[in-house]
C-alpha cells in the first residue's frame, strides 16, 4: 500500500509537469497576444511592449517555463493578467462551489445508473429493462446543453420547483448536478447492467441460489459487488469527463464555480488563470484514479494480496 | 423391510424452451434414493443427468428450462410445486449441492468464513459466535489444515482441491438429508479427486445423508455407486446395482459406454501403441534422427521491470527439461495442474520465450524470430485442447484447414480445394463439409477439424495438448483412434500433452512424467507403467479410478 501511494505520487508529479508542458506549448502557439488583450485597442505599441516586458512575455520560451515552474513548485500558480489577483487564490475561492457540484453530479450519476442498471439486468428482456435501456440511450445522447434548457424549462420555469439559477441552497444544486449526472448514468446504468447479466450468469450466484439465499441477498451481496468492481475504475476516470461538462453546467445555471473562471480566462486569453485551471483539473484527475486504485482493492481481495 | 425413500423423483419430463418451440430434454425419469445410499448418474454431455440434478433443486434456469410433469417428493413431500419461499428453505437446507467447477464456484470477493457462515445462519437461525463456531467444525470436518486462518481467506488463496473441500463443508453445514455432487471432481488433479471422493464418502456416513454423484467418469462411478443411472438424451437408459450392472450391462448403450472407457494397464505387457493398421514395422529407432530435440529448457513467466510502473517477479514454471522424439512415435507428457507441460508444448513450438535449445528437423529455434521460424512451423504444428474455441466460428470449416496453405503461399485455389477434401477425407469427414461452419459440428467432429487444419502443411511434429479431454469417452475413443492411424500412414511424432494417464498409457511410445516444473521420471511407456521408479508417479497410477466396482481401491 505505501508502496503504491509512493509510486502513485511520483507517477502524479510526472503526469501534471507534462500536462503543464503541453499546456504552455499550446497557449504559447496560440496567435491570440494576451499583451494587446491587457492594453486594449487604442493602446500605442510602447504600451504594449511595456505590459509585455512587465509579464516577462519577452524572455524566450523555456525560460518563461521555467520560470513558471518554479512557481508551481513553491506553489505559486502566478497573477492572473486580467483581474490583477493570485491564480491559487481565485482558484481557491472557486474551488468549492465546484467540488459541491461535481460531487452531488457524481453521486446522481452512480446512483440512477447503478439502481437502473441492477433493475434493468434483473427484468432483462423484460418492458422495464427496454424501457430504461431507451433513457439511458436519450441520456447518452442528449448535448449537455440541450439537458440543461430542457431541465431548466421544465422544473425551473413550468414547475418552479427549482430556482433558475444561482448558489446558496439544495435546491440551487439540483438541477445543475441532475444535468451533470444525467449523462453518466445513462452510461452507467448499461455498463451496470451488462456487468451484473454477466454476473448472474456466473458459478457462485449459483451456489449462492444453492445456499437457498432470498434474491435480495444474492444480487446485493454476491453479484453487485463483482459487478462494480469495472464501474469503480471507470468512475474514476470519468471525473475528466466531468471536468469539460461542468465549464458548460457552470455557465448555463451561473454557477460560480471554476468551470465558470475557465470560461472567461479564455475569452480573456488569460493565460495564467487557463494554466491554473487546467493544472487543477489534471490533479483532480488523477486523483480520481488514484481513489479508484485505493477503493478497489478494498472489494477485491485479489487485487490486495499483490 | 424396504428402506425408506429420502428422494423420489417420478416421470419427470422438462421442456426447453428454443425458437423452434418446447423441446424434452428430459423424458420420464423416475427413481428414488433410499437413505445412506450413493446414487451415481452417468452418461455423456447432453444426456441430461445435470439437468436433472438442477430440476431436483428448483434451479432451472426460469427463461429456457421448466418442468413439464411429473413429481419430485422429499420424504413425501412434494418439491416440483413449492412456492419460491418455501423451496428457499429446502435448497441448502435439505438438499444441498457440490458443482463441478470449484475454481469459479466461490464468490471471489467474500471470504470463505462469510460464504461458509452464511448459509448457516440462513437455515440454522444460529447467529454470530455460535455461526462461526459451525463454519470451523466444518472446515475441520472435510480435514482442511489451519481451518481458523481459512476462515479469513479468500477463494483465490486457495488451491482447486480445498475450495472443493470448502463446497462441500458449505453443503453439509445445514446437515442436509441429500447431498447432489455435480461433476465434483471433474476439474480436480487425479491425486485430489481420490482425497475428494475419500471424503466424500467418509461425510456421508458421518453426516447420514444420502448422496447423488452425477459423473461422466464411469471408474469415478464404479468406486463410488452403490446403485447407478445410466442416461443417454434425458432418458434413463439402465438402472441397477453396481456389481452387477458393471459385470453384466443389460442395454446396448451401456455396453458400448463401458467398453469405451479406458482402463490403466490395458496395454501392459506391450511396447508400442496398438497398431492399426497392416503397416509393415517402421524401421528400428536406433538409426532415425530425432524430430525433436528438447536440452535444457527454461521457461519464466513475468519480467522484472522498474519498480515506477509496475513489476511481477519472473517465476520459473518449466526448468532443466531434456528430452527427444523419434519420427512416428509418441511421447506423452504426463502431469497435473501446473506442472509445466503445457508451457513445455507452448514453448518447443516457439510460442513462447525459453533459454535453452529446441532443434525440430535439425533446426534450432532458438533465438528465431517469428520471421524465421517460419518455415520450422511448417513441419511443427499444434492441436489444442478446446474444439470449440479454437476454431473462428465465422470461418468456413474449408477455408480453416486452408489458411496454413494461404499463409504460406503453397498451392493454387485448386490445388487448395483438392487437398482440403482429402485432409476432410483422411479424418473422417465428408469433403463436402467445407463450406460448413463449425456450430454445425459436433465437439469430436471439431477436433477432427482441427487434427486437418493441423495436418494441412504435411508436419513432421504434432503437438497435442489436452487434445482429447473435452470429449466424451466414446468420442475420445475414436479420436485417439484416428490420430495412431495417422500416425501409422504418415509417420508423424506426437508430443501427445495430458493429465490422463490412461490416454499416455494407450497412445504413448516413451512417457515422461512431470511436477513442478521438472521432469521426475522418464522412460518407455512400459517401463514407467509397469515398473514406476519415482514415487510420485506411483501415486498418480495408483489414484486413477478403476472402473470396476468389485475393486474399489480408493474409498
Amino acid at each position: 500500500m505505501v508502496l503504491l501511494l509512493a509510486r502513485r505520487v511520483i507517477q502524479t508529479v510526472l503526469i501534471l509537469l507534462g500536462v503543464a508542458a503541453i499546456t504552455f506549448l499550446l497557449l504559447y502557439a496560440l496567435p491570440a497576444d494576451p499583451a494587446r488583450m491587457i492594453a486594449g485597442r487604442s493602446a500605442t505599441a510602447q504600451t504594449v511592449a511595456n505590459i509585455r516586458h512587465e509579464l516577462g512575455l519577452d524572455k524566450p520560451l523555456a525560460a518563461q517555463f521555467w520560470a513558471y515552474l518554479q512557481g508551481i513548485v513553491t506553489g505559486d500558480l502566478g497573477r492572473s493578467y486580467a483581474q490583477k489577483t493570485d491564480v491559487g487564490t481565485l482558484i481557491a475561492a472557486r474551488l468549492p462551489a465546484t467540488l459541491v457540484l461535481m460531487a452531488a453530479g457524481i453521486f446522481i450519476e452512480v446512483l440512477l445508473g447503478i439502481t437502473f442498471g441492477i433493475v434493468a439486468a434483473i427484468r432483462r428482456g423484460g418492458a422495464v429493462d427496454r424501457i430504461v435501456m431507451m433513457a439511458s440511450f436519450v441520456g447518452v445522447s442528449a448535448p449537455q446543453f440541450v439537458a440543461a434548457l430542457l431541465l431548466l424549462y421544465l422544473f425551473a420555469v413550468t414547475l418552479g420547483w427549482f430556482p433558475m439559477s444561482g448558489f446558496g441552497t439544495f435546491a440551487h444544486v439540483v438541477l445543475p448536478a441532475t444535468t451533470l449526472g444525467i449523462l453518466g448514468a445513462g452510461w452507467y446504468a448499461r455498463m451496470v447492467r451488462s456487468a451484473m447479466i454477466e454476473v448472474l450468469n456466473q458459478d457462485y450466484v449459483r451456489t449462492a441460489r444453492a445456499k437457498g439465499l432470498s434474491s435480495a441477498r444474492i444480487v446485493l451481496r454476491h453479484a453487485l459487488p463483482n459487478a462494480l468492481l469495472p464501474i469503480i475504475a471507470m468512475i474514476g476516470i470519468d471525473i475528466g469527463q466531468f471536468m469539460g461538462g461542468v465549464v458548460v453546467v457552470e455557465a448555463v445555471y451561473g454557477w460560480p464555480g471554476i468551470g465558470q473562471l475557465a470560461w472567461q480566462a479564455i475569452q480573456q486569453v488569460d493565460i495564467p488563470i487557463i494554466m491554473g485551471v487546467t493544472l487543477v483539473s489534471a490533479l483532480a484527475i488523477v486523483l480520481g484514479n488514484l481513489l479508484a486504485d485505493i477503493v478497489t482493492p478494498l472489494i477485491d481481495p485479489r487485487i490486495r494480496a499483490r | 423391510m424396504i428402506p425408506a425413500s429420502v428422494l423420489a423423483v417420478d416421470k419427470l419430463c422438462v421442456d426447453a424452451r428454443t425458437p423452434e418451440g418446447l423441446r424434452r430434454v428430459i423424458d420420464d425419469v423416475s427413481f428414488s434414493l433410499t437413505a445412506g445410499e450413493t446414487l451415481c448418474i452417468a452418461g455423456e454431455s447432453g444426456s441430461g443427468k445435470s439437468v436433472t440434478s438442477l430440476a431436483i433443486m428448483g434451479l432451472l434456469p426460469k427463461t429456457s428450462l421448466q418442468i413439464a410433469s411429473g413429481s419430485i417428493a422429499l420424504e413425501g413431500r412434494e418439491l416440483s410445486r413449492l412456492p419460491n419461499r418455501a423451496m428457499r428453505s429446502v435448497r441448502g437446507g435439505d438438499i444441498a449441492m457440490v458443482f463441478q467447477e470449484p475454481m469459479t464456484s466461490l464468490n471471489p470477493v467474500m471470504s470463505i468464513g462469510a460464504q461458509l457462515t452464511e448459509a448457516i445462519r440462513e437455515h440454522q437461525g444460529s447467529e454470530g459466535k455460535s455461526a462461526d463456531a459451525t463454519a470451523l467444525r466444518m472446515l475441520d470436518a472435510v480435514h482442511m489444515s489451519e481451518p481458523a486462518k481459512r476462515l479469513k481467506q479468500y477463494p483465490h488463496e486457495l488451491s482447486g482441491g480445498m475450495r472443493q473441500r470448502v463446497m462441500i463443508a458449505m453443503a453439509l453445514s445445514c446437515r442436509p438429508k441429500v447431498l447432489i455432487a455435480d461433476e465434483p471432481t471433474t476439474a480436480l488433479d487425479v491425486t485430489v479427486q481420490a482425497q475428494i471422493l475419500r471424503l466424500i464418502n467418509e461425510l456421508k456416513r458421518e453426516f447420514g445423508a444420502s448422496v447423488v454423484l452425477i459423473t461422466h467418469d464411469m471408474g469415478v462411478v464404479a468406486q463410488m455407486a452403490d446403485r447407478v443411472i445410466i442416461m443417454q438424451s434425458g432418458r434413463i437408459i439402465e438402472q441397477g446395482e453396481a456389481v452387477p450392472l458393471f459385470g453384466a450391462p443389460r442395454e446396448r448403450y451401456t455396453r458400448e459406454l463401458l467398453a469405451a472407457v479406458p482402463r490403466l494397464g490395458s496395454c501392459s505387457g506391450t511396447e508400442g501403441p496398438p497398431r492399426k493398421g497392416a503397416q509393415p514395422a517402421q524401421p528400428p529407432a536406433a538409426d532415425r534422427q530425432p524430430v525433436l530435440t528438447v536440452q535444457k529448457l527454461d521457461v519464466t513467466y513475468g519480467k522484472a521491470t522498474g519498480w515506477l510502473f509496475g513489476k511481477t517477479p519472473p517465476l520459473p514454471v518449466v526448468s532443466d527439461v531434456s528430452f527427444e522424439i523419434l519420427p512416428g512415435q509418441t511421447l506423452g507428457l504426463v502431469g497435473e495442474s501446473g506442472s509445466g507441460k503445457s508451457t513445455t508444448g507452448k514453448a518447443v513450438l516457439g510460442l513462447l520465450p525459453f533459454k535453452g535449445n529446441v532443434v525440430i528437423d535439425n533446426r534450432n529455434i532458438a533465438g528465431l524470430s517469428q520471421r524465421q521460424m517460419r518455415p520450422v512451423r511448417r513441419c511443427a504444428q499444434m492441436i489444442f485442447q478446446d474444439p470449440y474455441a479454437s476454431l473462428d466460428p465465422r470461418m468456413a470449416v474449408g477455408a480453416a484447414i486452408a489458411e496454413p496453405l494461404v499463409i504460406h503461399g503453397l498451392a493454387n485455389k485448386g490445388e487448395r480445394e483438392d487437398r482440403v477434401a482429402d485432409l476432410l477425407r483422411r479424418v473422417g469427414l465428408a469433403p463436402d463439409s467445407a463450406s460448413r461452419y463449425p456450430h454445425e459440428f459436433s465437439g469430436g467432429q471439431r477436433q477432427r477439424i482441427c487434427i486437418a487444419r493441423a495436418l494441412a502443411l504435411g508436419p513432421k511434429l504434432i503437438v497435442a495438448d489436452e487434445s482429447v479431454a473435452a470429449l466424451d469417452v466414446s468420442v475420445r475413443a475414436h479420436v485417439l483412434d484416428l490420430m495412431l492411424e495417422l500416425q501409422e500412414t504418415m509417420g508423424l511424432a506426437y508430443l501427445l500433452i495430458s493429465h490422463d494417464m490412461a490416454v499416455i498409457e494407450q497412445m504413448s511410445h516413451n512417457v515422461a512424467v512431470m511436477r513442478s516444473g521438472r521432469i521426475v521420471e522418464m522412460g518407455s511407456r512400459r517401463s514407467v507403467f509397469e515398473t514406476p521408479r519415482n514415487a510420485y508417479t506411483q501415486a498418480l497410477i495408483e489414484a486413477v479410478p478403476v472402473p470396476d466396482p468389485r475393486r474399489r481401491h480408493l474409498v
